[in-house]
């Protein structure tokens, strides 16, 4: 089904994603093939919030399409400072591009902006919303790494706010995924997204501890605790402390286990696991660039 | 209290009167009408009476007002049990229950004050009606509990 903009995880059907996902394997095997393929065209970057991995990986994803970017720049630089509306920066900005990448510290940012533009919009992140390109870049990762087949997730860290978590969980029901939720009581999955998983028919159950699932998993996608979540320092010490993982956590996993992160990590995954046949978060970062790369491609031919 | 004044209370000559009302829920029922007492509106309304159906119900009586679809959608998600009658000259000219809209727009204010819809944006609130509570159409969140705390009519 065409769509102009990429919004929500919940939007994209498994035809969807493995289109991209075929798209991205396509390019990755030979990026030369479409090295000035979008020659001229011009996407505009929208980051009214610091991103490193998202914005590089647009930014590089696009001039290696042989398009090139527009960037809004800091906020702090922009007419936002002025006061400026957000429905207002987008219908000004969309005259300058052929596609818009926007993240936004507000939930439901991407979705108001997308009905004020005619050019695609894509969600780079809304606040505690959704973030469906590292979904992408994500499930790219697993299919060359563990596949989709009777595959077994769990997802552990902030499930409540963490806006790559609520895009991966649609995703996964769609590929009939069983999935794992680990998490501190307080952080666990937002109701809403509960609700979507349910009328969706998941296959989903929900844990405090990662030991009483982790020797079932083909992948544990782990996500960061942030401070500022708990009252006091005490807390968030106590809390994330339960949520990390090391080589030794690692060795009552399966030997095929797939550890993933949509990084930055902190201190969740410790230095030891990168050294191990588990590690895959530097890899799926990488993989944000073809991923990103087909999902240009095909929104700016109209083929998604 | 006289027959008479009983009859001043409980008759009206045009407006309308929301009958079946979950018990309780006739001030905000008010505030959805966007009634405080302020624009001189003739408002009568009869709190947790005695209701064959219901058991306890509130009936609101307003005087000279004819409700609007977006009021009546509204309505339904705190009295679902609703009956809307359309009063002219004393009588009854229309009645009917309220339905279940699909979705209620730019009357309930978001509680997420993370949602852009609580931000200074062109945008209306948007809600989809579930079987239990609203939900957002922006950032998803959902209401099950006293949806009525959330009217905001400007």
């Amino acid at each position: 089904m065409p769509q102009d903009h990429i919004i929500s995880a919940k939007h994209l059907s498994r035809a969807d994603i493995e289109l991209v996902l075929d798209r991205a394997a396509e390019i990755a095997a030979d990026p030369q093939a479409v090295s000035d393929r979008h020659a001229g065209k011009l996407l505009g970057m929208l980051f009214f919030e610091p991103s490193t991995r998202t914005k590089m990986s647009f930014s590089a994803a696009m001039k290696r399409l042989g398009g090139d970017i527009v960037d809004m720049g800091p906020v702090d630089q922009s007419s936002v400072k002025k006061g400026e509306s957000l429905a207002d920066t987008v219908r000004v900005v969309e005259g300058y591009a052929d596609a818009l990448v926007m993240r936004h510290p507000l939930e439901g940012s991407a979705k108001m902006a997308s009905e004020f533009v005619d050019v695609p919009l894509i969600n780079a992140g809304d606040g505690a919303g959704q973030h469906p390109t590292q979904t992408l870049l994500d499930l790219y990762t697993i299919r060359e790494s563990a596949g989709f087949d009777d595959l077994t997730v769990g997802i552990m860290g902030d499930l409540k706010y963490g806006r790559t978590v609520h895009s991966l969980a649609h995703a996964l029901t769609t590929f009939d995924a069983q999935q794992h939720f680990i998490s501190p009581e307080s952080l666990k999955l937002p109701r809403g997204v509960r609700y979507d998983l349910h009328e969706e028919g998941a296959a989903m159950r929900e844990h405090t501890e990662l030991d009483e699932v982790l020797d079932s998993l083909d992948v544990l996608y782990v996500t960061r605790i942030q401070a500022e979540r708990f009252p006091d320092e005490d807390e968030y010490r106590k809390v994330a402390g339960e949520y990390q993982i090391d080589a030794e956590t690692l060795a009552a996993a399966k030997d095929d286990l797939v550890v993933m992160h949509p990084l930055p990590r902190v201190d969740e995954i410790a230095p030891d696991v990168d050294e191990t046949d588990h590690a895959r978060y530097f890899e799926q970062a990488h993989n944000g660039v073809p991923v990103r790369m087909a999902l240009l491609d095909l929104i700016l031919e109209g083929n998604l | 209290m006289s027959e008479d004044q009983q009859l001043r209370v409980s008759k009206i000559t045009e407006g309308t009167v929301i009958d079946h009302v979950t018990g309780g829920q006739a001030l905000n029922v008010l505030a959805i009408l966007g009634i405080d007492g302020s624009g001189g509106e003739e408002v009568s309304i009869g709190m947790n009476v005695p209701s064959e159906r219901l058991g306890r119900k509130d009936v609101v009586k307003v005087e000279g007002r004819e409700l609007s679809q977006d009021e009546v959608d509204v309505l339904s998600l705190i009295a679902p049990a609703a009956t809307i009658n359309i009063v002219r000259d004393y009588d009854v000219v229309e009645k009917h229950r309220v339905e279940r809209p699909g979705e209620v727009v730019g009357v309930l204010q978001c509680p997420n004050r993370n949602c852009i819809t609580t931000k200074d944006e062109p945008v209306d609130s948007r809600f989809a009606v579930l079987d239990e509570g609203v939900r957002c159409a922006y950032c998803d969140t959902i209401i099950r509990e006293s949806i009525a705390d959330h009217i905001h009519v400007d």
